[in-house]
């Protein structure tokens, strides 16, 4: 059974990097799959990740968590004080504790007096906006390169690596080749964009992204393999029946809100400290909301949350690398669900062939109409990916069955 | 027997909003000392503070300011409030808003009309597109069934960066060489008058018009009944007869056309067109809060938006007294969020007595049967 799914795994992935390959021969663009562009796009996914996360800790425990953006906005200010102050990696931790502050506040406005968890969400992401704005005023404004709508830069960055041998790292200070980037530029089929994808990956990380990356596996691990996160997870199910197995539902849900906080904040840190050296008003633009938008999309599991991070990180990554990349993204999208189609018809699911039908036709008469898109019109991509997603599977996605019901222990039911 | 039920009912609900109002007084005076501690630990002087704002606020000057500043906040405040009262959370103000003023500034350049008809032209097309733009989450919850809160969210990003892109590429004004970033101006036909010479204008008077209709609509119409009962017991209306669907499509729409009218004090009474760094933002935000703290009351919202209008009117003579002038904004976050805890749990209190009463006296009809 593993087997013959982990077979599956492999063909899809082979036929996908076909696709992508063929396309990037095709058009020209070596952009799609340049180590350049997978190196932006990694970095840009882990605020979104690290959000998703926290979002998926928030609900799975019981708590709506509207107020991610918040916490990330604390994130980016106390990280960016943290690391001005003492270095990037006491900033990491600050912007963590800024965040954790955050959740503590929804956790005590939620789950200590019950008020309206999407309303406790709201307040404190006005909250966070003016409350560090206020800060900045205190602290920041007089000083040299800072003001009340930034801080001032920082002194050190956090070490970034890069892999030795494949990616042309050192090693006690001995130069290793770079054979992946050697891979990259020969532009042979699949095997160039292996190099890139794999080069982008292991070419100058930081350890911030490391951290980011762990996330995941340690989320998935804590939520669905310990005990406490059985518990985490019922209290989000059934908090009721928790409740009568003597389960402390809302310590619970304090512990999973802080840790959602922590998360938020530590996102808010690799924007003001690894993305840049200072923090910025708005640095968080609206990504907290992405983050909600790929847990909703990543059907509220680890492991969708990081695809649905990865493909708007990737979207954005290539726009910033190259903008005029973006028509072949379309072909890329056309090829990609036109294979999907052909599929869909052997295996006579007559559902997934109206949608992949449409999305075919629509992307191939983009590709061939559209020269150019808007930047504008780009930024909105996450935002109306996610209300597709959801007018469309809706039926299929799974939230935490009580997230957002406020629970009374004790009380009659 | 009758008289009697009546006038007990009158001193319940008489007892009931002195509850509400005692509350929301107290949790003020909370969030004030709260804000206090905040600023004794960042080194500066509380009772100052509040002395400047006292101070610079109640002057006839400030007074007017202060009612300009509270009537953006009116309607943002009632649009919210009418989906609260039915258990929907329009968060989309914010997107509707900026849709409608884009589209009505724009529009309101095409037309030639007699001055009243014009300006009244403009109002309809930004309500019109206000709830246009609601309506899309109208439809998504509908027919999909996807949450508000989610949808509107995403819908005002997406707003964002059409209103941008539609902006850009078709309204913009270059006449002047591409340093006007705005619209083309509205003649002066379709401008509100001022009722106080560049201090206030006439949109005052339409926010407490809409205030006023909202109580109408809401409180003592059939509808209004309907939409109140549809958000206290969804299950209990659909018994009656209440279609759930058509009151969901019909809160929105109404709450996105209120929305529309947000930006109408800059666009037809200040800049007359609709510009990216000219239109205020934001407001769709405070709105929530202004609706929280006025408990989505007619006369409690233009109460608290006039509250929110007068902390923001002071912030800028504060930054002169070395005051950081943001506090004002933080104390407003701080009151709503001590605003919601004191409600809920005041009202909690209220229930539970009102619940061992009923107990207690079906006790004695027992006894007594």
């Amino acid at each position: 059974m593993t087997q013959s799914k982990n077979f599956r795994l492999f063909g899809l992935i082979s036929v996908a990097l076909a696709i992508v390959s063929s396309v990037r021969l095709w058009t020209d663009q070596d952009a799609l799959t340049s180590s350049d562009t997978i190196g932006t796009a990694l970095r840009l996914t882990v605020p979104i990740l690290l959000a998703g996360m926290a979002g998926l800790w928030a609900e799975r425990c019981g708590v709506l968590n509207i107020g991610i953006e918040g916490m990330m906005i604390f994130g980016t200010w106390f990280g960016a004080w943290g690391a001005w102050q003492y270095g990037p990696w006491v900033g990491l931790l600050f912007a963590i504790l800024g965040g954790m502050f955050g959740g503590l506040v929804h956790a005590v406005a939620t789950v200590r007096f019950n008020i309206d968890q999407v309303i406790s969400g709201v307040v404190i992401n006005l909250f966070a906006y003016f409350g560090v704005r206020y800060l900045s005023e205190l602290v920041y404004v007089g000083k040299k390169g800072g003001g009340i709508s930034q801080s001032p830069p920082q002194k050190s960055a956090l070490p970034k690596f890069n892999l030795p041998v494949l990616s042309g790292g050192e090693i006690a200070g001995w130069k290793s080749p770079d054979f992946l980037g050697w891979l990259e530029a020969r532009r042979w089929f699949i095997l160039g964009d292996l190099g890139g994808i794999a080069r982008g990956l292991t070419h100058s990380i930081s350890w911030a992204t490391v951290i980011a990356i762990i996330v995941v596996p340690v989320s998935a691990w804590v939520l669905w393999r310990t005990r406490f996160g059985l518990r985490l997870r019922s209290s989000g199910e059934s908090p009721v029946a928790a409740e009568s197995l003597g389960i402390k539902v809302n310590r619970l849900r304090y512990y999973g809100l802080l840790i959602s906080g922590g998360l938020a904040g530590l996102a808010g840190g690799t924007l003001s400290i690894v993305a840049s050296s200072y923090y910025r008003q708005g640095q968080t633009a609206g990504r907290g909301f992405i983050g909600l938008a790929t847990m909703i999309f990543g059907n509220w599991r680890p492991s969708g949350i990081l695809t649905g991070a990865m493909l708007f990180g990737y979207a954005e990554g290539i726009k910033l690398v190259a903008s005029d990349s973006i028509t072949a993204l379309f072909l890329l999208i056309a090829s990609m669900s036109g294979a999907f189609l052909i599929y869909a018809i052997i295996r006579h699911k007559r559902n997934q062939v109206l949608l992949t039908l449409s999305a075919f036709l629509l992307s191939a008469i983009a590709y061939r109409t559209i020269d150019t898109v808007p930047e504008s019109l780009t930024q909105s991509l996450p935002y109306v990916v996610t209300l597709i997603v959801l007018a469309t599977a809706n039926q299929r996605l799974r939230p935490p069955a009580m997230a957002g019901v406020p629970f009374r222990p004790g009380e009659p039911h | 027997m009758n008289q009697q039920l009546s006038s007990k009912r009158n001193s319940d609900s008489m007892r009931k909003s002195l509850n509400t109002l005692g509350s929301s007084v107290a949790a003020v005076i909370l969030a004030l000392v709260i804000c206090g501690v905040l600023l004794l630990i960042t080194g500066k002087n509380p009772l100052m503070a509040y002395g400047k704002i006292l101070e610079t606020g109640l002057t006839s000057e400030k007074f007017l300011e202060m009612l300009k500043r509270a009537t953006p906040l009116i309607f943002s405040a009632i649009a919210v409030a009418i989906g609260f009262k039915m258990n929907l959370f329009n968060i989309g103000v914010e997107g509707q808003y900026l849709f409608a003023a884009l589209i009505s500034a724009e529009m309101g350049t095409h037309v030639s009309l007699p001055a009243p008809l014009h300006v009244l032209f403009i109002l309809i097309v930004a309500m019109v597109s206000g709830a246009a733009w609601a309506s899309i989450a109208a439809i998504l919850k509908i027919t999909r069934g996807i949450n508000e809160v989610i949808s509107t969210i995403m819908l005002n990003y997406i707003a964002l960066s059409f209103i941008q892109w539609i902006f850009e590429t078709f309204f913009r004004d270059d006449s002047d060489g591409g340093l006007n970033v705005k619209t083309t101006e509205i003649a002066p036909s379709g401008r509100m008058p001022d009722l106080v010479h560049d201090r206030l204008n006439g949109m005052f008077i339409v926010a407490l018009f809409v205030a006023f209709l909202y109580w109408v609509v809401v409180f003592r119409s059939r509808f209004g009944f309907q939409l109140r009962a549809s958000g206290l017991n969804p299950i209990a209306a659909r018994t009656a007869g209440i279609p759930a669907k058509r009151m969901i499509l019909f809160a929105l729409l109404l709450s996105g056309a209120v929305a529309g009218l947000v930006a109408m004090p800059s666009v037809i009474g200040d800049v007359y067109a609709y510009g990216p760094s000219s239109t205020p933002t934001q407001f769709g935000f405070a709105g929530i809060t202004v609706a929280l703290l006025g408990r989505n009351h007619p006369f409690g919202i233009v109460v608290a938006a006039m509250l929110f209008g007068f902390l923001d009117s002071t912030s800028a003579v504060l930054q002169l007294s070395e005051i950081p002038s943001s506090i004002v904004k933080v104390i407003q976050a701080i009151i709503v969020l001590v605003v919601v805890i004191v409600n809920e749990a005041s009202s909690r209190r209220y229930n539970r007595k009102i619940a061992e009463q009923a107990a207690l006296s079906s006790k004695s009809m027992d006894v007594r049967s």
